[in-house]
């Protein structure tokens, strides 16, 4: 009898657990994620920053996505065919819908990317279609009563401006009209085939076709609702895994798993808040106190003691630290004095006792996780790994003897510009005291405000400045094109003709073995001549409960709530 | 009365026209501009940018355009966040920080009255000591001390309130309590003081002449008397708490137009610091007014009439 009884009670519990679990799997995945800052727009030809791709690649799908290891892999396009000479690339695509229910198809690819470049819109990442044939002049080009035109240059090759008032404006070439619906490189064929022709051949073009510029938009809504992406979100139609449903400003924004995205069945997540905390320190207490699951964000000073309990992840992140030399500035003009003061940093010191987030010393420019010529090598360690040794004292000593300065005497004085921030300036204070003791050099510390540092260093005013640059995509050519002459993102005066004359073949290397020897060859430049000292490479922490399984953190710091579950 | 408000509106405008214009003019001296990136924009994108905020204009034409439209009420579209307008941005962040604010001012003067009165009539007492104590900690600790010492023991510590975000009353608590700090400490300082010397005039003592109780005495003759100055610092109080304070605001996440006072400022988006400049001086006049208002409500001497001379 008691044997009988047991057993139903087993029966009863087994069942009880069953029905339990039942309610388990059937309750809603939601999840609470602090996004670190209100996005800036919801509109992917104007985004700009992480905090506004990590909204607007939940809402919307390009032709391609990224899976976990960064690959590009088929989205709204099932397939492409690529030309011989990697120029034209044709895209068909695949029966998918906007939230309104209307189809997705090529010309709202054409006429999303044609906006981006429109330069009405005046979208700052456009450059990213720059690589579209006709990309750069479209968006660069002059409008002249409702036509545009080139800018006209003169024999010399320099564009033509006149004088407006106080303002120099751009002249128009009324000979070179441009018509976007000719001389563009994007075209529909038909509703589900996309024919794109590029400037010249792009690598990583699948993978632009993954970042939010190149995002479609529902050209019926679009062209018709200029304020589409404005307050209520009822025009606000997209066509990704999530659907927004609420944003209330600065505070958060709700998104449903969207019923009518074509691979809703994988979408894992039925609801996700995204919370617009901007206080990295507010956002750590509302993760301990269980209002959110997770944040974009995590405090310098709490970052060992949250990487021990495993609430900070740290993620892998596209992005180097730097020095950089004003070379057009004496002593920095020689290259023995720029490379003593880069082998003479002590990384390992600042990244264990800093930065505390497990970066990387930096003994190269561009950072790990680029593939090389086939996937399944990097960049970094295809090359040479490794230019320097890490806090190299004495070659640093020697080197600044040889450019006359033994032990630092009759050194100029000089400062090493930062913008306000705790990170830069601890950094900076130990840098200045690793070339006090190491190298016998003196140096003053100078602080500015965010805009103001920008203008001094695009004005290159100043000799030493801490910077750092972070990939738009995951190619070397993001690392390695802002070091040509006259780069917009140069800013030390630094000028090789060989390098130029590498990045520009690289550019239009059809054969990726060809291409990958070239910026190989740059780089080797760039650490020979060392117009920057690298400092480390960045990594992401974020926080995150160890229950969410499956979360997608890009390398350029993009979140991927697709796939991501419950579990435990 | 009427040719007094009617007098009083039209320098109110001439004031907040004379605070847009000036800062129209002097945020231009500001060096760097709204169009600044760490990953320098091509100088085409730039073009297209200044276009589409007609920053190409003279700046006279530019000034003239946005006082016209400041006339119209409109206040332009914001340069960082590029879906929204100023307007919009007013219209989301000021309701919110007007709820806080009001809790605060409300709590600063619940608190900050009885606590004046309470450390007057025991003048240079324990209580007197006490009040002090508690004004001169309210002026003097920071409000983001106060804001983390508050989340902390309230918060993390007891598990009464939630530390921080918007949207249920639970939430406004700390950080009312926060920005009730330093105007509660205030209040209580100049009602104490000012009770101190109402209490010395004549018609005190004859009041308590005339055998009147205590209570009497300090809640009809004196209380009244004593409001005036706090009437006088409650207008701008008012006008500065309602529109947020940026460390309250970024402490609890708080959704309000506080913030932007400072960051609009650090992203040079022009409109922005135009359009919460502005309004936080409208706001200021029109909270002097209504000070003024009350002044003749509160001291029947105080009257707003021509003076006929006979």
């Amino acid at each position: 009898m008691r044997k009988v009884l047991s057993l139903l009670l087993v029966t009863a519990l087994l069942f009880g657990a069953m029905a339990g679990a039942r309610t388990v799997t059937a309750a809603t995945v939601e999840f609470r994620w602090n996004n670190g800052a209100e996005p800036l727009t919801i509109d992917p030809a104007l985004s700009t920053g992480v905090p506004e791709a990590n909204t607007i690649l939940q809402v919307f799908e390009g032709l391609t996505r990224l899976d976990k290891n960064n690959n590009p892999v088929p989205a709204v396009a099932k397939s492409w065919t690529i030309s011989a000479d990697k120029k034209t690339y044709i895209f068909k695509l695949r029966d998918s819908y906007w939230t309104n229910g209307t189809p997705v198809t090529a010309y709202d690819f054409e006429y999303a990317w044609k906006r981006a470049l429109q330069p009405e819109t005046a979208a700052e990442y456009a450059y990213q279609l720059y690589y579209i044939y006709g990309g750069e002049a479209y968006n660069t080009s002059i409008n002249v009563d409702g036509k545009y035109y080139r800018q006209a240059v003169d024999a010399k090759g320099n564009p033509v401006t006149k004088k407006e008032g106080d303002k120099d404006v751009p002249v128009a070439d009324m000979k070179k009209e441009i018509d976007p619906s000719k001389n563009v490189g994007v075209r529909a064929l038909d509703t589900k085939t996309l024919k794109v022709y590029l400037a010249s051949p792009t690598a990583y073009f699948l993978s632009l076709c993954a970042f939010p510029t190149l995002m479609p938009v529902c050209k019926a809504v679009v062209s018709k609702n200029a304020s589409w992406t404005k307050d209520d979100l009822k025009s606000y139609i997209t066509n990704g895994p999530f659907k927004a449903i609420s944003w209330s400003h600065s505070e958060k924004m709700e998104f449903i798993k969207n019923p009518t995205y074509w691979d809703k069945a994988n979408v894992k997540p039925d609801k996700l808040t995204y919370y617009m905390i901007d206080n990295e320190s507010t956002a750590l207490i509302q993760y301990q106190s269980g209002a959110i699951d997770g944040s974009d964000t995590v405090p310098l000073s709490e970052l060992p003691a949250l990487v021990k309990s495993g609430d900070c992840k740290v993620m892998p992140y596209l992005g180097t630290y730097y020095y950089s030399f004003n070379v057009t500035k004496k002593p920095f003009n020689d290259v023995r004095v720029r490379k003593a003061l880069t082998l003479a940093i002590n990384r390992s010191a600042i990244t264990l006792k800093i930065t505390r987030a497990g970066e990387v010393p930096a003994r190269g420019y561009v950072p790990y996780g680029i593939p090389d010529a086939t996937s399944t090598t990097e960049f970094r360690i295809a090359g040479t790994e490794n230019f320097y040794k890490d806090n190299d004292i004495a070659t640093a000593k020697a080197l600044l003897a040889q450019a006359g300065y033994p032990n630092g005497k009759g050194f100029p004085a000089f400062s090493i510009l930062y913008n306000n921030s705790t990170r830069h300036k601890s950094i900076a204070e130990a840098i200045q005291q690793m070339w006090k003791t190491n190298l016998g050099i003196n140096c003053t510390l100078k602080n500015e405000e965010w805009g103001v540092y920008l203008d001094d260093l695009t004005a290159l005013n100043y000799q030493v400045a801490r910077r750092g640059w972070i990939g738009d995509y995951v190619d070397v050519n993001t690392f390695m094109d802002m070091w040509v002459t006259g780069g917009g993102n140069n800013d030390t005066g630094w000028s090789n003709k060989q390098y130029d004359a590498d990045i520009a073949k690289a550019k239009v290397a059809t054969d990726p073995k060809v291409r990958m020897k070239l910026m190989h060859d740059a780089e080797n430049i760039l650490m020979k001549e060392f117009p920057i000292a690298p400092i480390y490479y960045y990594t992401h922490p974020i926080l995150l409960k160890s229950k969410v399984k499956g979360l997608v953190v890009s390398t350029l710091g993009f979140v991927d709530w697709k796939n991501a579950t419950i579990s435990g | 009365m009427s040719k007094y408000v009617i007098r009083r509106l039209l320098s109110m405008f001439l004031v907040v026209l004379i605070v847009a214009s000036a800062t129209f003019f002097l945020m231009r001296f500001l060096p760097s501009g709204p169009f600044s990136r760490e990953k320098a924009l091509p100088a085409a994108v730039i073009k297209n940018l200044e276009e589409r905020y007609h920053m190409n204009d003279p700046l006279w034409k530019q000034y003239v355009d946005y006082i016209g439209n400041l006339l119209r009420g409109d206040l332009g579209p914001s340069f960082k966040y590029r879906d929204r307008t100023v307007n919009s941005i007013i219209k989301d962040g000021f309701p919110v920080s007007a709820t806080l604010g009001a809790v605060a001012v409300l709590l600063a003067v619940v608190i900050g009255i009885p606590l004046g009165i309470w450390g007057a009539l025991r003048q240079n007492g324990w209580q007197d000591n006490l009040v002090m104590f508690v004004a001169l900690l309210g002026v003097s600790v920071p409000n983001f001390i106060m804001a983390v010492l508050l989340m902390f023991i309230f918060a993390l510590g007891l598990h009464v309130v939630p530390a921080a975000g918007w949207g249920s009353f639970r939430q406004t608590i700390l950080p009312a309590l926060t920005l009730a700090g330093y105007p509660t400490a205030f209040i209580a300082r100049l009602v104490r003081s000012s009770m101190l010397e109402v209490l010395r005039q004549e018609y005190i003592t004859t009041a308590r002449a005339k055998g009147l109780s205590e209570h009497l005495v300090i809640f009809r003759h004196a209380l009244r008397n004593i409001l005036i100055p706090v009437v006088t610092v409650l207008g701008p109080l008012i006008a500065a708490v309602f529109t947020g304070s940026f460390v309250v605001e970024k402490i609890f996440a708080i959704p309000g137009l506080g913030r932007y006072y400072v960051t609009s400022i650090n992203d040079r988006d022009y409109t922005t610091i135009l359009g919460v400049t502005i309004f936080y001086s409208a706001l200021l006049v029109s909270m002097n007014f209504l000070v003024d208002l009350t002044y003749a409500w509160l001291d029947p001497r105080i009257r707003y009439v021509e003076r006929k001379v006979s």
